[in-house]
């Protein structure tokens, strides 16, 4: 471009701040206002973060998947996501915030039946004629933030259930997780129920509200399943390398950028200089408890197995995450790397142990889910004085029972009836084959 | 005319294949293939499960020179592809009884 081009762009750029400024002085908005933008347009940022940590897991799962099975996980993570987002609609964001009293069923959230239809709708905010409440965030907002939490429940499942569950029967467990069982137990915290009220329960953005449900979910899933066939032989654990390390890795930095929006939203408020000074401080420790978690799991594997493993680091680094996400504002940046390590370190001995336990588990989701997730749940003891032991304790036994035995009666209920493995055959082939009749990678025809 | 087999490393392949064409040689058929021998495989570790990596991967020459230079031609090949560690390869030499360049028509000596 000519410096001729230029001149007249140059001329303009630098008059419009002021012709805007000219026409729209009029329409800043009232100081009143302030917090309600702030704190709204926050839930959108972060939200599209969490919604971010989709693709995170889908990359991290087809990169530790067989190539025969790529397609199929891929599948399966557009359909969770999607599903979640409309069973979450029609049921969940209402049965997790009920309106008027927590209680299901009661005449505020329409009688039992309002409960199995009671689709979320947007405030009327900026329509003529209503008053928005401003001590808050935009409905829409706050629905937009706690659907992407619903929907990464759902995407920790899909990888330890990976290569062997059929995709229909897994996308109606889905809908039921999604739809009722992540909202119930939700409830129970966030939406002010007993275990927020009686219990005192501490878990700012879920460590176990979130991540311990999806583990629990998969735990139940990958019992009831089975391990993949040949996954152990004679005693032995025999390997299924993944087939794209770079996809997985890319996975979990995906991961590890979603998870800013994951904690820092949840501090729920961006109004005051205090509030978006705590949104800093949960941004830098969950970078840090992530990082603290990579460098331990890499330390470990290094001593234990005289090699680095990728895999194990990548766990590391997402447990680290799930760790600090029960108290990612109080500890200090020190703290919250002493309690992701903790969680790097865990993972390492988890999932030989899952593996010692004949449970097969594709990603290492409940090695880095649940039982980081439980840590996590308790380090929040180490750093928050408002938080008691049998509070939290207790809290992680209701929620871990009802989401186990709500998932493995629904786990049930699916194997008798329409069943959930593919045949053998089947599984040999790949479900690329098998389920969708198309591959990964065409053109590298090896299984 | 002598037909030379030998397995090496495959990051030594350079290396001697160079001393090969200074010493003369003018051909030689590259394969890479996997196999075991005293070294055996080895273990590895994947995601805390042990596993064996029953075939190495190795590269296969083979050469067919003049049997006046067989000799030369092995101990090249043996003074390029050592590293006095487990896995170097091995050497083995076999008659041919005749040769033949598609294109001439020549044969056995004039041919290789």
């Amino acid at each position: 471009m000519t410096i001729k081009k230029i001149l007249p762009v140059a001329a303009t750029l630098i008059a419009l701040p002021t012709l805007g400024l000219a026409q729209e002085a009029d329409m800043t908005p009232p100081m009143s206002e302030i917090g309600f933008i702030f704190t709204s347009f926050m839930f959108l940022v972060c939200g599209f973060l969490v919604f971010w940590m989709a693709a995170g897991f889908t990359m991290l799962e087809a990169g530790l998947v067989r190539q025969k099975n790529v397609a199929m996980q891929l599948t399966k993570n557009m359909g969770l996501f999607s599903l979640a987002a409309i069973a979450y609609y029609i049921v969940g964001y209402n049965l997790m915030y009920p309106l008027g009293s927590w209680t299901m069923g009661s005449d505020d959230a329409g009688g039992y039946l309002g409960i199995l239809f009671s689709p979320a709708v947007m405030e009327p905010v900026g329509l003529a004629g209503a008053e928005p409440d401003l001590t808050y965030a935009t409905v829409g907002s706050d629905f937009f933030f706690q659907l992407m939490f619903c929907a990464a429940t759902a995407s920790i499942v899909s990888g330890a259930m990976a290569e062997r569950v059929k995709l229909w029967p897994f996308l109606v467990f889905t809908v039921i997780l999604t739809g009722l069982i992540y909202p119930i137990q939700a409830s129970w915290k966030w939406g002010g129920g007993f275990l927020d009220s009686q219990y005192g329960f501490l878990d700012f953005a879920g460590s176990t509200v979130v991540h311990s449900v999806g583990g629990w979910a998969a735990l139940a899933g990958a019992i009831i399943l089975g391990p993949r066939l040949g996954k152990y032989k004679d005693g032995r654990v025999v390997p299924f390398m993944g087939s794209n390390l770079p996809l997985a890795t890319l996975g979990t930095f995906i991961l590890w950028l979603g998870w800013f929006g994951f904690n820092g939203g949840s501090q729920l408020y961006m109004d005051t200089a205090g509030n978006i000074a705590d949104i800093s401080r949960i941004f830098a420790n969950t970078n840090m408890a992530a990082a603290s978690g990579a460098v331990a799991a890499m330390a470990l594997t290094q001593i234990v197995y005289k090699k680095v493993d990728l895999t194990m680091v990548l766990n590391g680094a997402l447990a680290g995450l799930v760790s600090i996400t029960a108290e990612p504002l109080t500890p200090s940046l020190g703290m919250a790397g002493l309690i992701g390590a903790v969680g790097g370190v865990i993972v390492v001995f988890g999932v030989p142990f899952l593996d010692k336990l004949k449970i097969d588990d594709v990603v290492g989701a409940i090695p880095v889910h649940l039982f980081a997730g439980i840590w996590g749940t308790l380090a929040v003891l180490l750093t928050n004085g408002d938080a008691t032991f049998s509070g939290q304790i207790i809290s992680i036994i209701i929620v871990g029972v009802f989401v186990f035995v709500a998932s493995s009666i629904v786990w049930f209920i699916l194997k008798a009836t329409v069943g959930i493995r593919v045949t053998e055959e089947e599984e040999m082939m790949g479900l690329d084959k098998a389920e969708l009749g198309m591959e990964a990678y065409p053109e590298f025809s090896k299984g | 005319m002598k037909l030379i087999i030998a397995t090496i490393k495959p990051f030594k392949l350079e290396e001697v294949r160079e001393g090969l064409t200074s010493i003369g040689v003018r051909g030689m058929m590259v394969t890479e293939i996997k196999g075991f021998g005293s070294q055996s495989g080895h273990t590895e570790i994947y995601r805390g499960a042990e596993y064996a990596v029953n075939f190495v991967p190795k590269v296969k020459l083979e050469i067919v020179v003049n049997a006046a230079m067989a000799d030369e031609v092995v101990a090249t090949i043996a003074s390029t592809a050592k590293t006095d560690k487990i896995g170097d390869g091995k050497i083995f030499v076999l008659d041919v009884e005749s040769a033949l360049r598609v294109r001439t028509g020549e044969v056995n000596g004039d041919a290789i």
